[in-house]
């Protein structure tokens, strides 16, 4: 096989992986939009405290260690207890439950019937302040995620690729676990919102809340459902990025990455943020590998929402998204 | 008691659809405009330009712009950064080509270079809309930079790819570079910033202000009713972009001095803009001022307050700084969702009954 | 604008007017421990600070005068950095250090009208080691381009002194702080013979599969990096992910910390970064900042950054500034020197193997002597090496100087565009 081909699979393959990286991020923007019609901008922050909590949990680490050495005069920093990566991935869980009770009851429950845009401009302040609160209560350190997830090149792809082609085909042991996972995740939250009880209450509301609350579904505890299973979701896509490049301030800039993923694949559309995904994955990387060196690289930022916005001028509800239907 | 309509009659139309019908309104300006220019730059100090009065006068002109866009003509937009950057390219290109035409131009130009790649990019907005639309001047926002940063001709093939503002004078008074005076800064933005917001008032208040309003509030009615969207959205996308970048014409040659293209006009600026407008108040003159206050205010005051006033260590002092803000946010919206303009015009309707409010 | 406005106005006058007046000698610290880049942050501003609490704790200060460090948070954000130089002006500062090339490219224009010098060891405006043209800001020891050109003379003695047809590829920052080498490293690839290929990735770089997958295509011999913050630690992870020789992967000395290589675990044994300095705790002054300043309480921030890299980088930068402190007032024979006279002192200021013996910092840094043309130092640079299983970094070679005869026409050339624009005679004939 000509070698640029062979190259074409690779990253092509990269890119799928890649995408479904960004699709776990873009997860959690769905599920939020689609029950409540809020546009989570806080969704990339919440996937910074999550892994934040799950390494200080995992670690000992003392929250808020900093002000109370810096208020007290002590010393304080580890518990000095390690606990497997189950357990702490467990207790984040809860974490973020609790999270999602906090913010349901005392910004959402306020805004009931707001404006989209005002509620957005909630999950701004949602956002600066679940910032600030992770750095103090965990430090702004960098910080090693290791639950146990492996890393590094495939052998078995890269010899089996070998055997048949000749070249050796270069996939990440990571990415693989978080295309497994993501898949996970998207047939449970399918199952669950079709055949449950809550899952069928999620998607009245979603319809429609004021039909909705009218048989008695309640709008709040539906709100605290939705976050509380956004906030798992983010806590899965912290640990996977989390574990590829550590724990810090940046990992909230991964929400950047799933914007155009959402374009595409639209707001509401739980199948259409996999497949915008894995498109945009596999585009961006494509382009940068292929037409990169040519005019200059580092282009995968913006061809992801030129990508993006080409398929929305032809498409403008993004590809599953609910037909926009306009009435005067 | 005194800030009333009765007791003042009104003569003539021009009076009548004057931009402050109230004569306490009208007497509060006008003291807001000694104050801005008489007391101001007199008193100004290096401190006090550069770490308050520039930035939040060239973030009020960027804010007005945005809200032109996105408070009377709701197409969101989240490109902001990269149309400042072509503002502050424009700028750079044009001070550094023709050595000898006034700064004022220069940044006017800026401005008109910018309103046209405003217009280039807001094409789409005639099929995408809401949040689809802002996520599509991503692109916008994201290209531009990039081509800043790879392309040597914008920034006159420097080794570093920095851009750094000559020095250039009005009226034999430096106005950029590194010996400027904190009062010819201040007075410079200051100045933009008047007409601009002049010029803002009188456009959302005349024709255009009001299709563009139309608009926003259902396109396809407003559509039905004869007003052309392709002319409509696009005239705000332009004015908008002209507002822009003038703001980041000042933001480069006034403010920074020198700038590099993903630090100083990244996508955190874009959103920092948006909040501006949002927290301030969609829709509103004064809530772009007031939006650009709180953000460019807020973190200075608290950062003087916990580190200096507390003796607090400065990155405990800067996260929670962060929390602060993020509640601060949360509770004004909680007490008034339509950003600190409302609760300006509740507190002018308050006073207007004051003191007998039954 | 109004209410608000005023309200807040008047509130942060009063916090403003609180600040004290200081009479000490004032060196601020524009530091940044929050923000994508704090990782590399607060160790810097650790080594920076407790090295001046070590010097007023034992000796009293600099010649009889206390240090004050006052630190202001830029989150490496220029705006911000312009905030803290503004409110730390008044107050007496005499040196600034911003550890970040944005800020240091806005304060350039800034410190020469306002008379205060700016000292940016490894970092900043290469060709601000032309004194004559910078009169006011200082980079020795070394600088990019020096790092650039270390590099490559490593890359030579790795190779018998041959680069011929060698690939070589340049990945970095997409900044200016990572297009900084690129210039210096065309003319050597012209000089040596080697092919330079550029790989830019996108701060803050935590997605760099098309840039690593680029290098398994083109195979490149060697891979030069220019990263910072968590860049680093990613692309050392994707380094080894895809099997790239690590002896043949070399760091800049901002892409050389603990927290770069920890992450990556065994891989990334053998990985090299340049250094300017030693590291480790096997100097004698650990002794001294043990008894006053862990022991006592006074370590800065959470006081468990002593002796890693960027810790050892930013108590070097302190020892520096504290020397050219010491050396104006030598000159100008008083104790309170203001920024004027400390800029004679960085001027003159000279290191000698004997004073750093003396600091309890011996073989620390190269000794160098500054002029006033020369504020750049003589520029040469160690290659460290990352041994995984010891978890920590061996020197490799000794202190390499560089290639003085491509550097200095583009020095000299870069600095000559900046007087052209803005008008600067050149001093020092």
């Amino acid at each position: 096989m000509p070698e640029q081909l062979l190259y074409a699979m690779e990253v092509s393959l990269n890119g799928l992986m890649a995408g479904i990286m960004y699709a776990l991020v873009a997860l959690g923007f769905v599920l939020i939009f689609k029950a409540s019609g809020i546009f989570n901008y806080a969704q990339g922050v919440l996937a910074l405290f999550a892994a934040l909590t799950l390494v200080g949990l995992q670690q000992g680490q003392v929250p808020f260690a900093h002000v109370i050495n810096a208020i007290f005069g002590t010393d304080l920093h580890h518990f000095g207890w390690q606990l497997p990566g189950l357990v702490a991935i467990a207790l984040t869980a809860l974490v973020m439950v609790g999270l999602a009770i906090l913010i349901e009851r005392l910004i959402l429950k306020h805004l009931v019937n707001q404006a989209p845009i005002i509620l957005f401009m909630a999950t701004i302040g949602l956002a600066y302040f679940l910032e600030g609160l992770g750095d103090v209560m965990w430090g702004a350190d960098i910080k090693k995620l290791d639950v146990g997830l492996p890393q590094g090149i495939s052998e078995m792809i890269d010899t089996f690729t070998f055997n048949l082609f000749g070249y050796g085909f270069f996939i990440d042991r990571l990415d693989i676990v978080a295309a497994v996972v993501a898949t996970a995740l998207v047939a449970a939250l399918t199952a669950f919102s079709q055949y449950t009880k809550y899952g069928r209450a999620l998607r009245a509301v979603a319809d429609d809340h004021q039909a909705a609350l009218s048989v008695g579904i309640s709008l709040r505890f539906v709100w605290v459902l939705v976050w509380s299973i956004a906030g798992f979701v983010a806590l899965v896509a912290g640990i996977m990025w989390g574990s590829k490049s550590g724990v810090q301030f940046s990992l909230s800039l991964i929400a950047l990455k799933a914007l155009p993923v959402l374009m595409l694949g639209g707001f509401t559309s739980i199948p259409g943020a996999i497949v915008g995904g894995l498109i945009i994955g596999m585009g961006e990387k494509l382009f940068e590998f292929f037409a990169g060196p040519m005019i200059g690289g580092a282009t995968e930022n913006w061809f992801a929402y030129v990508l993006a916005l080409v398929f929305l001028v032809f498409r403008p509800q993004g590809l599953f998204g609910e037909r926009i239907i306009e009435r005067v | 008691m005194f800030y009333r309509e009765a007791g003042e009659f009104k003569t003539s139309y021009v009076d009548d659809s004057q931009t402050f019908p109230i004569k306490f309104d009208r007497m509060r300006y006008y003291a807001v405009l000694v104050i801005g220019f008489g007391i101001i730059p007199f008193v100004i100090n290096d401190y006090w330009a550069n770490a308050v009065f520039v930035p939040f006068l060239i973030y009020a002109i960027a804010a007005i712009g945005l809200n032109i866009l996105t408070g009377y003509c709701g197409q969101v937009s989240l490109g902001t950064g990269g149309f400042m950057a072509v503002g502050a390219y424009a700028c750079y290109k044009l001070m550094t080509a023709f050595p000898g035409m006034p700064i004022l131009v220069d940044v006017l130009l800026a401005g008109a270079v910018t309103a046209g790649v405003g217009v280039l990019f807001g094409l789409p907005s005639l099929r995408i809309k809401g949040f689809y639309l802002a996520v599509a001047t991503l692109a916008a926002q994201f290209f531009l930079v990039w081509l800043f940063n790879k392309v040597p001709w914008f920034y006159n093939y420097s080794a570093s790819g920095q851009i750094t503002a000559p020095e250039r004078t009005m009226f034999g008074i430096a106005v950029t570079g590194a010996n400027t005076p904190a009062w010819a800064k201040y007075l410079f933005c200051a100045v933009v910033l008047f007409l601009l917001a002049w010029l803002a008032r009188n456009l959302t208040r005349g024709t255009v202000g009001r299709k563009w309003m139309a608009i926003r509030d259902m396109d396809i009615a407003a559509e039905i009713i004869g007003v052309n969207p392709l002319t409509t959205k696009l005239s705000a996308f332009a004015v908008s972009s002209f507002f822009i970048g003038v703001a980041g014409a000042l933001f480069f040659a006034v403010y920074l001095g020198a700038a590099e293209v993903g630090e100083a006009f990244g996508i955190q600026k874009s959103f920092l803009i948006l909040f501006m407008v949002i927290i301030g108040g969609l829709g509103s003159l004064f809530g772009s001022f007031a939006g650009a206050a709180f953000l460019v205010l807020l973190p200075v005051l608290l950062k003087n307050v916990l580190v200096e006033g507390m003796g607090w260590p400065t990155d405990l002092a800067a996260h929670v700084e962060l929390m602060i803000v993020g509640a601060l946010i949360i509770v004004f919206l909680i007490l008034e969702p339509h950003g600190l303009a409302q609760l300006w015009r509740v507190a002018k309707e308050k006073l207007r009954l004051w003191p007998f409010p039954h | 604008m109004k209410k608000t406005f005023t309200m807040l106005a008047v509130a942060a006058l009063t916090a403003a007017a609180a600040a004290p007046a200081m009479a000490d000698l004032v060196v601020p610290n524009l530091s940044y421990r929050t923000g994508p880049f704090a990782a590399g942050g607060i160790p810097y501003a650790d080594g920076f600070n407790d090295y001046f609490t070590l010097l007023n704790e034992r000796d009293g200060g600099i010649g009889g005068e206390k240090v004050q460090v006052p630190e202001c948070e830029t989150a490496y954000n220029t705006e911000k950095g312009v905030e803290c130089y503004e409110a730390t002006k008044g107050t007496g500062a005499l040196v600034y250090n911003p550890l970040s090339t944005g800020i240091t490219y806005q304060l350039i224009p800034k410190v020469s009208a306002d008379g205060i010098p700016l000292y940016t060891p490894g970092y900043g405006r290469t060709s601000a080691a032309n004194g004559k043209v910078f009169e006011w800001v200082f980079n020795y020891p070394a600088n990019y381009w020096d790092g650039a050109s270390v590099a490559v003379k490593h890359l030579l003695e790795m190779n018998g002194g041959d680069l011929n047809g060698k690939k070589v590829a340049l990945l970095y920052h997409n900044s200016a702080y990572g297009k900084e080498p690129i210039r210096t490293l065309q003319e050597l690839a012209k000089k040596h013979g080697f092919t330079l290929a550029e790989l830019p990735i996108d701060s803050p770089g935590q997605e760099q599969k098309s840039q690593w997958l680029q290098v398994r295509r083109d195979k490149p011999d060697y891979v030069l990096f220019w990263g910072w913050g968590v860049m680093n630690s990613v692309a050392i992870q994707e380094a080894a992910n895809i099997r790239f020789p690590m002896e043949n992967f070399i760091g800049i000395w901002w892409s050389g910390s603990e927290n770069d290589v920890m992450p990556a675990g065994d891989g990334a044994n053998g990985y090299k970064s340049l250094t300017m300095h030693g590291v480790g705790m096997d100097y004698p002054v650990y002794a001294d900042l043990k008894k006053y300043v862990y022991d006592a309480g006074k370590a800065s921030g959470a006081g468990d950054q002593e002796g890693s890299v960027i810790y050892s980088r930013g108590m070097y930068a302190a020892m520096v500034i504290a020397e050219a402190i010491r050396k104006a007032q030598e000159i100008h024979g008083t104790a309170a020197v203001n920024a004027k006279q400390v800029r004679d002192g960085f001027e003159q200021l000279e290191i000698t193997e004997a004073r750093m013996a003396e600091l309890g910092l011996p073989n620390f840094g190269q000794p160098f002597a500054a002029s006033c043309a020369d504020h750049g130092g003589p520029g040469a640079a160690m290659i460290q090496q990352w041994d995984a299983a010891a978890k920590k970094w061996n020197l490799v070679t000794p202190f390499i100087a560089p290639d003085d005869e491509v550097l200095v026409p583009l020095v000299m050339e870069d600095s000559a565009a900046f007087a052209a624009e803005n008008k600067i005679t050149e001093r020092c004939n």
